[in-house]
Parts: C-alpha cells; structure tokens; sequence
C-alpha cells in the first residue's frame, strides 16, 4: 500500500500579473484586478497594489493571503522606521528591507511574486524584481504573475535597456515619456488579457512623479 | 586577558520553532520560522519547486602574480524560462573581497551581505581586517549550521589580506577549499577547458583578464543556461576593480568577424507581373 500523500497545501495561487516601468523622472506601476482560484474567479475588483511609502508602491502576485500578510509587515516596520528616524523610508532601503523580509521566511515561503516601484533619492524611476524568497535587482522594467511570460519579450523588445552590468556604464530607465509608458503599460495588459485566463477584469495603474502619485483604471476583457 | 570571540560560531539567526513572536520580528530581531509539518524534508521539496534556484550559470576565479582575477555571466533561468539576463553574480562583500553567486540567487545575496556585515563587525572588534580564510570559515560555518535544510548556495571568496591574493570555494554542503584556480556552475566544465590551457601564474593582469573574459563566452557559448554579460573583476592590494562588463552576443562577433563572401552572382530583381 503506497504511503498517504498530503492531500492540504498551506498554498493557492490566485494568479494576476503585475508591471512596472521606470522613467528618467517617472514610474509607472500596474496590475490587472482579477482574482481566480483555480477556474473560478473569486473577484473582479481585487487590488493588488499597495503603497508601502510615499515614494514607494509595490505590486504582488500569487498567494494574495499571503501578499497582505507581507503588506502589514512592510507597512509596520515602516510606521516604525519613520518613528525612529523621522523621515519617509527610500524606495532603495524599502527594497532591501522587502528582500529581507522575504527571505526571513525561507524555509517557509511568503507565495508572492513581488514588483516594487518608485522614485529614489535624486528622483529618478526606480523598478526592483523579487523572487519569491527575496532575491532582487534594480531594473529598468519588469513584469511577474501568470502573465509575465507573455508581457516580458515584448517589453525586451520595446524597451530593452542596456545591462547595468556593462561597463562603461549606462543608464537603464527608459527613454520614453510618462504618457508614453502607460500606453505601453495598458497595451502590454490587453494582449496578455487576451492569451492568459488568469489576467483580465481591470487594469490598476499607480503612476508617480515629482508632483505625487495618480491613479488610473482601464476596463479589460472579462472573459 | 581577552575574551574570545565565540560569536562567529553561532549560528546567524536562531530558528526559531511554532511561537513566531510577532513584537521580536516587528522590533528588529529577525528568525527563521519553521512550518510545523509532519514531513519538513517533504515541504521544502514542494517549496524550493516554487523558488526553483537557478543554478544555469558560469563563475570562475583564479589567482595569478598579481592578484585574483573573479568572472561571472549573468544570466537566470527557471527550467527553460530565462528569467533575467542582468543578475549580478559577482557580489561586492567589502572593498577588498569579492562573492560569486551560483545556485539560489537569494540564498547567495542573503548570506554574502551577511558575511560583509560579520567582516565589518569583525573590524570593529579587532581592529584590522579579516583575512580570507577567516571570512570563507565563517561562511562555511553558517551553511554548515543550515546544512540539509536546503539552501544552495555554492560560491568562491576572494580577496587580498596580508598573506596575499586568497581564493576559496565554499557550498552548502559545507565545503570549503583552498585553491588556485576555481570555476562553479553549470557552465563550468567548458570554462576550465578555456582557462585550464590557457593559465600561467605569471599572466600581467591585461593578459589574465582577457583569459577570464573568454571562458566566460565560450562558457555562454555552448551551455544554455549562461549567458547575458560578462563581468571580469581583478582584486588587487588596494582592493577590487570592475574591469569590463561585456555583452557575450557582441564579444562573439569580436572574437569571430564575419568575413564578407565574395558574391559570385548577384540577384537581379524580378519585375512584379
């Protein structure tokens, strides 16, 4: 008699895709608003953008359960930073901080694949890419979420930066104007709408530059 | 009399068991919390599916006269998926010691910046540098304390203390060797075959990079899963310094120009009917 598997996963992924893209002065961040277990959609108008600091958004896929559960972490270890230190914390130091936490659960993993956007320091747009235990890097543009197959070789091709690994070095944010992007951003959405069952509903773009942050929606196919 | 230091032998964070105090994670001082399953060794089989650690890579290091010389690519795949093309896989410990990463990319990134954080603290303790040895020890020792629990992580420290240019190997198992020429990944078999015939101990350093640059590429040449840039790094007595970052498609066509063939009949253009 063959042994009993476990038949209970602690684990669900409730799918979505989630973009970004970085600007000379600008960043673009996005993800669609469905929610699927399965083959069921469990919602429609489901979220997946959190904005941790006033320079910082982060947008996740995966095991939402789990994704608000890092969301409450991240937002009180920065309720704490700002009492201890005064100030915002920068989309830099929340990108570290989000790769520790992450990989603090390594032997137990927080299901969430994340994308964090936002402005650093001297203003410039800033994407960092996570893997589900915390492994980073500062990007250019980046894509995660069941959609993410289909929306990255388009990306390469649209907006393939230089490696920041070159040397000489060169710049990797884009040369593309904000409204530029997010029509890249919305044309990404609708053709991955269209070949991924996961990705659809409405489109959430967050987009932030010097004078603060906006809000856009887009209606998308929901089929 | 001074005490010794028997800090390095613990482990880096303490695992922690069922009762995850939320107050001690939220106040700063992090564990690793453990899922209470029947079957641990089961759990992280089905976990470390879902983080799939990219071990398609290709790092080497080898010491010469003048130094060690450290070269990655950078390219991260899942399975079949090339999930980046820009990792950085040569990790900058402290100004004067070096990390390559292959296997889990945030095993690597965690534990190296930990190590730089344990070198520094080391500094301030005995006021003057950790030696290489020192430092790959102490890493060997943490991944030692982890060892079975899954981590992949399989790296080489370099560096340059007062015994000269060190170079070790160090991995999850919990290995760690003393070398002179080291190359990691999945890569690894065609970049020894460059650097292996390639190597003398007295190379200038223009000469040792250039041997580095090109087991690299003709690593990313022929092993699918290495590719992207490739970085070479020389480490010398006043530290490291990047020396060239190169696309591996344009260093092709550098080391291989396409000859233009002479045309012996030119197509004529058909008129459309």
């Amino acid at each position: 008699m063959t042994k009993q598997q476990a038949n209970w996963s602690p684990y669900d992924n409730n799918g979505g895709t989630c973009v970004a893209i970085a600007g000379a002065d600008y960043c673009v961040i996005a993800a669609d608003t469905r929610m699927s277990t399965g083959y069921n959609i469990l919602t429609r108008d489901y979220s997946k953008l959190s904005q941790l600091a006033d320079k910082s958004v982060m947008a996740s896929s995966g095991f939402q359960a789990d994704v608000r559960a890092l969301q409450k972490v991240l937002s009180a270890r920065h309720l704490i930073y700002q009492h201890q230190h005064n100030k915002q914390m920068s989309c830099p130091a929340m990108a570290q901080l989000l790769s520790n936490t992450l990989y603090y659960k390594r032997f137990f993993p927080y299901y969430a694949f994340n994308v964090l956007g936002g402005l650093d320091n001297e203003g410039k747009g800033c994407v960092f890419t996570y893997d589900a235990v915390g492994s980073y890097e500062r990007v250019g543009y980046s894509s995660q979420g069941s959609g993410s197959t289909l929306i990255t070789p388009f990306l390469d091709n649209q907006l393939k930066s230089p490696s920041p690994l070159l040397l000489p070095a060169k710049d990797a944010v884009t040369p593309l104007s904000e409204a530029e992007a997010i029509d890249l951003v919305k044309t990404c959405f609708a053709s991955a709408t269209e070949r991924d069952i996961y990705t659809g509903d409405k489109l959430e773009i967050l987009v932030m530059n010097a004078s603060g942050i906006r809000r856009e929606y887009l209606e998308l196919r929901k089929d | 009399m001074m005490k010794i230091d028997l800090s390095g032998l613990e482990a880096s964070a303490p695992i922690k068991g069922n009762t995850v105090d939320s107050r001690d994670e939220i106040l700063g001082v992090p564990s690793f919390a453990l899922p209470t399953t029947a079957d641990f060794d089961g759990f992280q089989k089905a976990a470390v599916q879902m983080v799939k650690p990219a071990k398609g890579t290709t790092t080497l290091a080898f010491i010469f006269k003048d130094g060690v010389m450290v070269a990655a690519d950078s390219r991260a795949s899942m399975g079949g998926y090339i999930s980046s093309q820009s990792v950085k896989k040569i990790i900058e410990i402290n100004p004067y010691m070096l990390g390559t990463m292959a296997g889990g990319a945030a095993d690597c990134q965690f534990w190296h910046r930990n190590l730089g954080i344990k070198c520094r603290l080391h500094e301030l303790a005995n006021k003057r540098r950790i030696s290489v040895a020192g430092a790959s020890k102490m890493l060997a020792n943490i991944l030692y304390s982890y060892r079975g629990m899954g981590l992949s992580v399989g790296t080489m420290i370099a560096g340059w203390d007062e015994k000269g240019p060190g170079l070790y190997y160090v991995d999850s198992e919990g290995g760690r060797l003393k070398g002179t020429r080291f190359s990691v990944g999945s890569g690894s078999p065609y970049a020894y075959g460059v650097l292996d015939s390639g190597y003398r101990f007295d190379m200038s350093v223009e000469e040792a990079a250039e041997l580095a640059r090109r087991s690299i590429y003709h690593a990313t040449f022929r092993d699918g899963a290495s590719g992207g840039v490739a970085s070479v790094y020389h480490v010398g007595p006043n530290g490291w310094k990047k020396l060239s970052g190169d696309d591996v498609g344009e260093l092709h066509y550098h080391y291989y120009p396409v000859e233009p063939t002479t045309v012996e009949q030119e197509m004529t253009e058909v008129a459309v009917a």
